[in-house]
């Protein structure tokens, strides 16, 4: 009984798992060429977070038009946030026998196990968006992404910039919560630490809350209608992506206040909901956080099989936005 | 309605407890401890922030952390309703959460589609449509768990993994965002001063409690928990009442999921609902409904559904670093789960019993 209800559950759960599979897997797979071999095609397998956000989609799309425009086979597969998942992808990528990985680690540390194994296969690995805490950076041949320190000073350098607008409610302090990422993820920890470092120039600033939302709208909306009745004359929300604080948006809307105005709201990446709204007056800045990493991918992915030397660190070209400069870039905004 | 939930002869009234007083007898409810434990919270949350309990009276709508509390545990509760159901007949599941995404993505990517978004019609349209299709989920895990007799854990485990899949499918991967009043008036509008989530939540609890209290369908549905072969033998249709909770359950998901896409405006097929079938079935368990089938309590589980959503809440009003809310968490539920369980009770109450009239007073 319990051996026949076992194999039942040990079916379904593979059948289930080929079915979600199916779902994510819609990149052109179908050249044949089947690993490295010979022939000159590369293919590289991608391991993604997941598509938890506008951002992240448009990073995917990114990186699977590129590989299809450049004749890449790429093998994608969707992690939906979470690290075993990824590490298995990783693992089946260096088993089919791929010539290059490529992967945006859900959180920093626990690879060094998997990239051992990658490097015993010789398959070299590209980091891309987020990087790994490893004592060891032989274990990946580039880390092709944003500096998320810098984005969290130019967050930072900003309010302190145009910290006397900021002071909503004219005390004389700018008071300000943090709406943190994914907790243990690089930009999470990253934005908290370049954004503190920077209004640490400035007594006048102070953080007085912040709590996680985990990236998400929703998560930004239950933690910001929280602080708004836990905590006194909040003037500025930093909400390390723009999803938490169009989250938070919502929030201060059914709390009756205006947001972009009677309580300020700094984001970081620039998806075009984010755009849209502070264009719309909504959010005050948006430090851009670019996702088309796709094209620089592929020209590393191209010369790390190559064999070429290729820089550690590639940093990603980044802007920032104010509410007119939202304005212009809006219509043209890919994503 | 609550009050047929403690009937007389719980199994571990004898018959001395029997004569003890009304007191007692609520000390023994197997709502008391949740209901405490839920007090607790909101006592520590007041003294965090004095104003905590407060709810302002005076804009067009109430406000207040405890209506936000009341607001963001609707879609839980209504998902808990029919989880205690399915539960009571000895099943479970798990793919509520995934239900709840897929019926955001229909609702949300038709009235993104439609020619008007903005109108009443597009979104009842849109809301329809999402809630048939959780029918049809419904209907699918019933088939499997009824029909097919696969056990309810790996039935609901096939729609909990792929489900997330045809909620991607549905939106394409995007998060798609629109603005529509009915949709979003669903999750933060208001009637009469008081949050519409709420009042849907409290009419579908009034709805299955009068459904599973005032009909004998509440005990056909304990008794399919109980014993299903005796049940059957006895000439209860247990088929259709298993395939008919797994129904309901699906429908409550949709409603669910149908706020959680107004709450923010937004499909988001990854994380809307995700986890919540873990929430709602700690929801039942924390109201002292048994994971083995029969009898089972909405109240408790109403009750064990606001006490989650508080848990959200006091973790930031209290500000616990990010790092070690899950602690928190954890520990919270895990003091809630012990109180619950009879062996630790029954342990309490020996060492209380050389002074009965005092703790009894007392308590």
């Amino acid at each position: 009984m319990l051996r026949k209800s076992l194999i039942a559950a040990a079916a379904m759960t593979l059948g289930a798992a080929s079915l979600s599979a199916c779902g994510s897997s819609d990149s052109g797979g179908d050249s044949g060429s089947g690993g490295s071999g010979g022939d000159e095609t590369i293919t590289m397998g991608f391991a993604q977070v997941g598509a938890e956000s506008g951002w992240r989609t448009a990073n995917t799309t990114s990186i699977q038009d590129t590989a299809e425009a450049e004749g890449i086979d790429l093998k994608f597969s969707d992690a939906q946030q979470k690290q075993e998942n990824q590490i298995k992808a990783i693992r089946s990528y260096i088993q089919q026998k791929v010539d290059v990985i490529a992967f945006s680690p859900v959180v920093e540390t626990g690879w060094d196990t998997v990239l051992q194994e990658a490097k015993r296969a010789n398959i070299p690995v590209i980091l891309t968006d987020r990087s790994v805490d490893s004592e060891d950076d032989s274990l990946y041949a580039t880390f092709l992404g944003s500096d998320f320190v810098e984005e969290g000073e130019k967050a930072g350098q900003w309010l302190v910039d145009n910290a006397s607008d900021m002071d909503v409610d004219g005390d004389g302090s700018v008071k300000v919560v943090q709406l943190e990422g994914t907790t243990g993820s690089a930009p999470a920890i990253d934005r908290e630490e370049g954004f503190n470092s920077v209004i640490g120039s400035d007594d006048a600033i102070e953080v007085i809350a912040s709590q996680t939302g985990d990236f998400t709208r929703d998560g930004g909306k239950k933690v910001m209608e929280t602080f708004l009745s836990s905590e006194d004359g909040i003037d500025v929300v930093y909400a390390h992506n723009d999803d938490m604080g169009l989250g938070a948006i919502e929030a201060i809307k059914a709390e009756g206040l205006t947001p972009g105005e009677d309580i300020k709201i700094i984001t970081v990446d620039a998806v075009k909901d984010g755009m849209t709204a502070l264009a719309n007056g909504e959010i005050n800045f948006i430090v851009e956080c670019n996702p088309l990493l796709g094209p620089q991918l592929m020209d590393l992915a191209k010369q790390v099989v190559a064999g070429e030397e290729v820089e550690k660190r590639v940093v990603t070209e980044e802007t920032t936005f104010t509410q007119e400069q939202a304005k212009e870039a809006l219509p043209d905004r890919q994503y | 309605m609550t009050d047929t939930l403690t009937p007389p002869d719980l199994p571990e009234a004898t018959e001395p407890e029997r004569r003890a007083s009304r007191l007692e007898t609520a000390r023994r409810s197997p709502l008391v401890w949740p209901v405490l434990a839920l007090v607790l919270l909101l006592a520590v949350n007041t003294v965090a922030t004095p104003t905590f309990l407060l709810v302002d009276l005076s804009g067009d709508r109430l406000s207040g952390p405890l209506v936000n509390i009341a607001r963001n545990a609707a879609p839980l509760v209504l998902i808990g309703l029919g989880m205690t159901l399915v539960i009571a007949t000895r099943g479970i599941d798990l793919s509520v959460g995934a239900v709840a995404a897929i019926a955001g993505a229909v609702a949300c990517v038709h009235i993104a589609g439609s020619p008007d978004p903005g109108a009443a019609s597009t979104a009842v349209v849109a809301m329809s449509l999402a809630l048939a299709c959780c029918v049809a989920l419904g209907l699918w895990n019933g088939f499997l768990v009824s029909v097919l007799g696969i056990q309810p854990i790996i039935a609901t485990l096939v729609l909990m993994t792929a489900g997330r899949g045809l909620a991607m499918l549905v939106t394409d991967g995007q998060i798609t965002t629109v603005t529509n009043g009915v949709l979003s008036g669903l999750a933060v509008g208001h009637v009469a001063k008081v949050p519409v989530a709420v009042l849907v939540a409290l009419a579908v609890l009034g709805l299955t409690a009068f459904v599973v209290r005032r009909t004998a369908l509440g005990m056909l549905v304990e008794a399919v928990g109980i014993n299903p072969e005796a049940s059957r033998l006895a000439g209860v249709r247990s088929r259709t009442i298993i395939w008919t909770v797994y129904v309901f359950v699906a429908l409550c998901a949709g409603l669910a999921g149908l706020m959680i896409a107004g709450n923010t405006n937004a499909a988001d097929a990854n994380n809307a609902g995700l986890w919540i079938e873990l929430d709602a079935i700690l929801a039942v368990v924390i109201g002292g409904t048994s994971l083995a089938g029969g009898r089972f309590s909405l109240a408790g589980t109403v009750v064990g559904a606001l006490f989650i959503t508080t848990l959200a809440v006091t973790i930031t009003n209290l500000g616990i670093p990010s790092q070690t809310n899950y602690v928190f968490k954890a520990i919270a539920v895990i003091a809630v789960c012990l109180i619950q369980s009879p062996q630790v009770r029954h342990a309490l109450r020996r060492r209380r019993t050389p002074a009965r009239t005092v703790a009894g007073g007392a308590a």
